[in-house]
């Protein structure tokens, strides 16, 4: 053997050892940025179910079901939470009455109807539309659209339901087209090629060929639209009030889950105390809401979908 | 027999033609429909920039960038608030940046195929779709509390990145997957390691893609107001953060993480929720402000990812 060689070998052992080391080292680093998201997960349940757990303690979990009255910060204090999930709830369902048809049409419309060149020009607006911030919604609501439905309705009071509910459909309607127009166009060409040398025309395909094909997207656009408008905040924040009222009446001025959070965190938060734990249970509620209907989601969309 | 049965045909022809125009009527009104919802919502979204620039016009001046709030609508500026909204996002940006893309640079890249890598995934979807306002309250918990960090720029900053953190992923996985196979196998060919393929290939390469995901994070973490309010922010802020360079060494200091601040969208907020009507220039000044740099910036990044579709090179 000659010496030299192995001089060779053992160095650059050593090298393939430090190399091998180091992309253990990243691969381990990169582990535990991969594992931030599971970590954040975990951390919202825990500080949710935490602070939450005391307040139950206090109120008992039959009382915050099922009374009518959310009174925090009265001297007679009342923890019922369907005050704020009947606020929260009739808001969703204005936007939606607002958002779905409009939503819709608009994805038919770009998949089916319009052409390459108007696709290119309107996506990106409806993207726009998408990153305007949900404060600048509140203004609108509260400052252009609630004045101009008080015109053609005089009895609306300044803050209502039915302009941020009408507002934030508007802001929806780019979520729904965007993923039901994805879902869409990932239907294969030949269906659309087989209904139209059977003679049908593009609305035909669009409604009774497209439409049922893609139905399991269209409804993940849906759901997607619920869970946001449930968890909107500042649009009704701004221009709904913040009395919690139970009521399904759009014309009166109610609290959703998350304008009572933002109402109670604007004011004196005094840590542990009971209306700094009020607003983990709102928030778990919130939570478990949107984690109820993202798993409705997922059962439809198991349930019907389409295998081409 | 031919010539009689002329008319009948020529009657179920008639009624062929009638329900063919009758359904061509329908894709036209159905045409008609979509280009005027589409019309609308361009419209929309026009109004809510003209409404907010016209009301606001009064207060375009420099006083406005360069007083504090004040009791007087008149001479009250955003000068805390634009500051504190730099500063924060200054933080969310170094915290989400580097986190967002090693969490997708491991799950494209490193993560074996297993229940171990689906948990991640399943966890990246959900929290894009958690309320933001959750964030706010776990923040408060977590940060403000637990970790004793305070009101600070800090928790804001964090609290946003956390907002940012799965768009980031999501984009630079999405990057990363248009890669071809074959870049990385010639690297691999050459005897790089995974780390290099990874440093010196794919990261570079998708470099446009993650640029657009954070781009739209950061005009994202701009105008998102609920989480910062939840963390306790002061609607009132008359005093600027202590600055983060320094005229003496070491030139860079960090005092001004722990500071109080105010951001942008509170304090439109927070003028709009006042009664005087003054106020509401102000707010809609302030809104002015917010959505050009949303817009500008998810212009800037549509304008990119159109740029990169155009131009690849395998």
């Amino acid at each position: 053997m000659n010496p030299e060689n192995d001089l060779i070998i053992s160095q650059r052992l050593a090298k393939n050892f430090q190399r091998n080391f180091r992309e253990r080292l990243i691969e381990f680093g990169l582990l535990c940025s991969g594992l931030i998201a599971i970590f954040i997960t975990l951390a919202i349940v825990y500080v949710l179910v935490s602070e939450a757990i005391p307040f139950f303690q206090h109120v008992s979990i039959i009382d915050f079901l099922t009374d009518t009255v959310w009174t925090p910060n009265y001297s007679i204090k009342h923890y019922g939470i369907l005050p704020l999930i009947s606020g929260t709830l009739t808001t969703t369902g204005i936007a939606l009455i607002v958002a779905v048809p409009l939503g819709t049409i608009t994805a038919i419309y770009l998949s089916e109807f319009a052409s390459h060149k108007v696709r290119e020009i309107i996506k990106p607006i409806l993207e726009l539309l998408v990153g305007v911030p949900t404060v600048v919604f509140g203004y609108f609501a509260l400052m252009l659209v609630t004045p101009m439905l008080q015109k053609i309705y005089p009895d609306l009071t300044t803050f209502n339901m039915l302009g941020p509910g009408i507002v934030m459909g508007i802001m929806i309607v780019p979520y729904i087209a965007s993923v039901a127009e994805d879902s869409m166009r990932a239907v294969p060409m030949s269906m659309r090629e087989g209904a139209y040398a059977m003679g049908a025309t593009r609305f035909q395909t669009a409604i009774r060929v497209i439409t049922p094909a893609a139905i399991s997207g269209i409804v993940a656009a849906y759901i997607l639209a619920i869970s946001r408008a449930v968890g909107e905040t500042m649009i009704v924040a701004i221009a709904a009030g913040q009395q919690p009222n139970f009521t399904f009446n759009p014309v009166e001025s109610a609290a959703t889950i998350t304008s009572y959070i933002v109402s109670v965190a604007l004011g004196d938060l005094e840590h542990g105390g009971i209306g700094y734990q009020s607003i983990f249970a709102a928030g778990l509620t919130l939570l478990i809401m949107t984690l109820l209907i993202n798993i409705l989601g997922h059962a439809v969309r198991k349930k019907y979908a389409e295998r081409y | 027999m031919t010539i009689q049965n002329k008319p009948a045909a020529n009657k179920n022809l008639d009624s062929i033609r009638k329900t063919i125009a009758n359904h061509k009527r329908h894709d036209f009104i159905f045409a008609s429909l979509g280009t005027l919802v589409i019309a609308s919502l361009t419209i929309t979204l026009l109004i809510l920039f003209l409404d907010l620039v016209i009301d606001g016009y009064p207060r375009f001046n420099l006083d406005f960038f360069s007083n504090f709030p004040s009791r007087r609508a008149a001479r009250a500026g955003i000068l805390s608030a634009w500051i504190g909204s730099s500063l924060v996002l200054l933080v969310t940006f170094f915290v989400a940046v580097p986190l967002g893309i090693t969490s997708g640079v491991y799950l494209e890249e490193y993560a074996k195929k297993n229940w171990f890598s689906d948990l991640i995934e399943i966890n990246v979807s959900n929290l894009a779709g958690v309320p933001s306002i959750i964030y706010g309250l776990l923040a408060l918990g977590l940060f403000v509390y637990s970790f004793g960090l305070g009101q600070s720029i800090l928790t804001a900053g964090l609290t946003l990145a956390l907002l940012m953190l799965p768009i980031v992923i999501v984009s630079t996985r999405e990057a990363i997957r248009s890669i071809p196979v074959h870049i990385r196998e010639a690297a691999y060919a050459v005897g790089a390691t995974k780390w290099q393929v990874c440093r010196n290939h794919v990261i570079p390469y998708s470099y446009g893609g993650i640029l657009t995901g954070v781009i739209i994070g950061m005009a994202r973490a701009i105008g998102e107001t609920a989480p910062v309010i939840t963390i306790g922010a002061l609607t009132f802020i008359a005093f600027l953060p202590p600055s983060p360079i320094g005229l003496e060494p070491p030139f860079i200091n960090f005092d001004w993480l722990e500071s109080g601040f105010t951001v942008l969208p509170i304090q439109m907020f927070n003028w709009i929720s006042r009664p005087q009507l003054a106020f509401h220039v102000n707010a809609a000044a302030t809104g002015a402000v917010i959505i050009m740099l949303t817009l500008l910036m998810n212009g800037f990044a549509i304008k990119l990812r159109y740029n990169i579709r155009k131009k690849i090179k395998w």
